[in-house]
């Protein structure tokens, strides 16, 4: 027995609700969809009608050497991002959730500051500081700055895990003889593996779309977005951007049904 | 309030040698958590190989107890020995002791065997012999064939005994058991009482068995400690505590009884004869310093109130319920309403007019001020 029967809705409601959700995800997807059609068909401009099928644009944007080195920088930022956020944003998990600390509940609301700060904030701050410091802007810094913005994200997602984890476990361990550090390995970490695998996947694609703080802690390099975007601005190659774009999007999917995936692992 | 040698008195550990190092030991105990006081001035002394339960309402301090000696938490006051060893220093992980957790704890990414066999391969035990010593144990959990499932596989007794089986597995010293058969439902319950008592038999180690369960309390232990806000209320044999319990409130915990209201008449050693007004008078054994006039308080057990026929104005059924195999029965006697258990077939029907009559040497007699 389905859910709307149960609870006897009328089926007009029922009606309503389908509508809405096909106008939802129209206004979510449309646009996207438009990118995709026009990746796959020769009209150099996006106007209709519609022209013959084709896969030159993605031959083209596959055969662009500038778009692979932007791919490969992205990647580069992206998992070095994901690599410093996890290994801050991890122990910083376990510190908030299993100690007490003068000055925790500030610094639990100042570790998700980075969170709600716009990024155009965060970009100035990190190219004034990389400044003062003498250190020339590069994918390093790029790098440096996404990892440290994306801590807050692991530690919020790894946190509410930690919330849920039911912590008797860990208290059969030592109770079984198995010292603290131990304990933590063997029955603390797979219960929250899931947790730090979905938000790494989550940092890798902040930082792998991310622009404005790029804009300011970037050097001679492109990273994906950067790339298109210029490329957009001189307008010349529209067709090649919409079959990148689609890829990325697909990509982007294909991630989001793994992060879900590992969401419900964790709920059962 | 409590004398803690008499408090001993009829348990198995009467007369054990002085020096002689006990299982577990604790001294002076006190724990608080910020102004509440959970466990206070706590004297306790279980020897090899018993099964002691303590028992008391939750907050009376007994999971605590249990806490502290497993070493989860760290008395403010007092030490703790285990094995003759002083505990102060040592952390959960390096005492001798094993516990049975109230929600079994298991470790859900690991199999069955994996759990049980956890403690041994971290305590570097080969991994022959640790498959060798888990089977034997899964054997005697009657539990051989699940170790390659997931411990959320199972039902409910079964983790149970995954549960038992990872502790003991360790070969204790001491098993510390926290309300393992809360989870459970009534008949599984029952029947893992009888199977505790044959494992404990089987593995003869020292058991200390926490709930609030009179009934698991009496069917299991060889001696009861029963526990009210934070300190020791009676420590004696589960028959000790039934037929002679110390206060009032141990006699109200175990079993069901009616306390009711009198005024003592005559005293004569540890016999005090008591009139309780229009229920007559009444004669029973107690351990508090009580003068002729004082008020008092007397337990008497339902089973040891008979019903007889009786003449107006003097008890009147109330209520007449069947509870299984015997009736019970609310009757009204003046300001006291008493119930009375009798056999099916000789209850009364509500409104009669009865006569109640009391015979036990069971009856108790508490002083009257005496907080319960």
């Amino acid at each position: 027995m389905s859910f709307s029967e149960r609870i006897h809705h009328p089926a007009t409601t029922g009606r309503g609700l389908k509508v809405y959700a096909v106008f939802l995800f129209a206004f979510l997807y449309l646009p996207l969809a438009v990118i995709a059609v026009f990746s796959v068909v020769s009209n150099d401009i996006a106007s209709l009608p519609l022209q013959s099928l084709t896969g030159k644009w993605y031959d083209e944007a596959f055969s662009n050497s500038e778009v692979w080195s932007a791919v490969k920088a992205s990647v580069m930022v992206a998992i070095g991002a994901v690599i410093i956020a996890v290994t801050l944003g991890v122990p910083g998990a376990l510190l908030v959730d299993r100690y007490s600390f003068p000055g925790k509940v500030v610094f639990q609301k100042f570790v998700l500051l980075p969170l709600i700060l716009p990024g155009v904030i965060t970009g100035v701050a990190f190219q004034t500081f990389f400044q003062m410091l003498l250190v020339p802007r590069s994918l390093l810094t790029v790098t440096l700055a996404h990892g440290t913005a994306l801590v807050s994200t692991v530690l919020t997602t790894v946190y509410a895990r930690l919330l849920r984890v039911d912590r008797s476990p860990e208290q059969a361990s030592l109770d079984l003889g198995v010292s603290p550090f131990r304990t933590f390995l063997h029955v603390t970490l797979p219960s929250i593996r899931t947790a730090i695998l979905a938000s790494g996947l989550l940092a890798f694609t902040l930082s792998f779309d991310e622009i404005p703080v790029t804009i300011f802690t970037i050097g001679p390099d492109n990273t994906l977005p950067m790339y298109i975007w210029s490329a957009l601005r001189t307008g010349a190659q529209l067709p090649e951007l919409n079959a990148i774009a689609t890829v990325v999007v697909l990509s982007g999917a294909m991630l989001v049904v793994v992060f879900a995936l590992l969401s419900r692992e964790d709920s059962r | 309030m409590i004398n803690p040698e008499s408090g001993l008195a009829g348990a198995p550990t009467a007369g054990a040698p002085e020096g002689h190092s006990a299982a577990v030991e604790l001294e002076n105990v006190t724990k608080r958590y910020g102004e509440v006081t959970a466990v206070e001035d706590l004297d306790l002394r279980v020897e090899d190989g018993q099964f002691l339960t303590l028992l008391g309402p939750s907050g009376c301090g007994k999971t605590t107890t249990l806490r502290l000696i497993g070493g989860f938490e760290a008395p403010n006051r007092g030490i703790i020995r285990i094995g003759g060893d002083d505990m102060s220093s040592r952390p959960a992980y390096k005492r001798p002791v094993n516990t049975v957790f109230q929600q079994y704890a298991l470790f859900p990414h690991l199999s069955v065997s994996q759990n049980v066999g956890y403690g041994l391969k971290h305590a570097g035990v080969s991994r022959s012999e640790t498959a060798e010593r888990v089977g034997e144990m899964m054997s005697l959990m009657q539990i051989p064939d699940v170790g390659d499932r997931r411990p959320r596989e199972l039902s409910g007794g079964q983790q149970q005994r995954v549960a038992l089986a990872r502790a003991l597995v360790m070969e204790p010293k001491v098993l510390l058991l926290d309300e393992p058969l809360g989870a459970l439902d009534y008949k599984l319950r029952k029947e893992m009482q009888f199977e505790l008592k044959r494992i404990h038999r089987e593995v003869g180690v020292t058991f200390i068995y926490v709930t609030h369960d009179q009934e698991e309390a009496m069917t299991m232990s060889d001696r009861i400690v029963v526990m009210s806000h934070g300190h020791i209320e009676q420590d004696a044999s589960p028959a000790e505590i039934f037929d002679r319990p110390l206060t009032a409130f141990v006699a109200d915990f175990i079993g069901d009884t009616n306390i009711v209201h009198g005024t003592v008449t005559r005293i004569e050693g540890g016999h005090a004869t008591v009139d309780l007004g229009p229920l007559g008078e009444i004669g029973g054994s107690t351990d508090d310093q009580l003068a002729s006039g004082d008020r008092v308080r007397v337990s008497i057990r339902p089973t040891d109130v008979h019903v007889e026929p009786g003449g107006a104005g003097e008890a009147v059924v109330q209520d007449s319920v069947l509870v299984g195999g015997h009736i019970a029965m609310k009757i009204a006697s003046g300001d006291e309403t008493v119930v009375a258990h009798v056999a099916r077939g000789s209850s009364y029907e509500p409104g009669a007019n009865v006569h109640l009559r009391v015979d036990s040497d069971r009856i108790r007699v508490f002083a009257a001020a005496e907080g319960a």
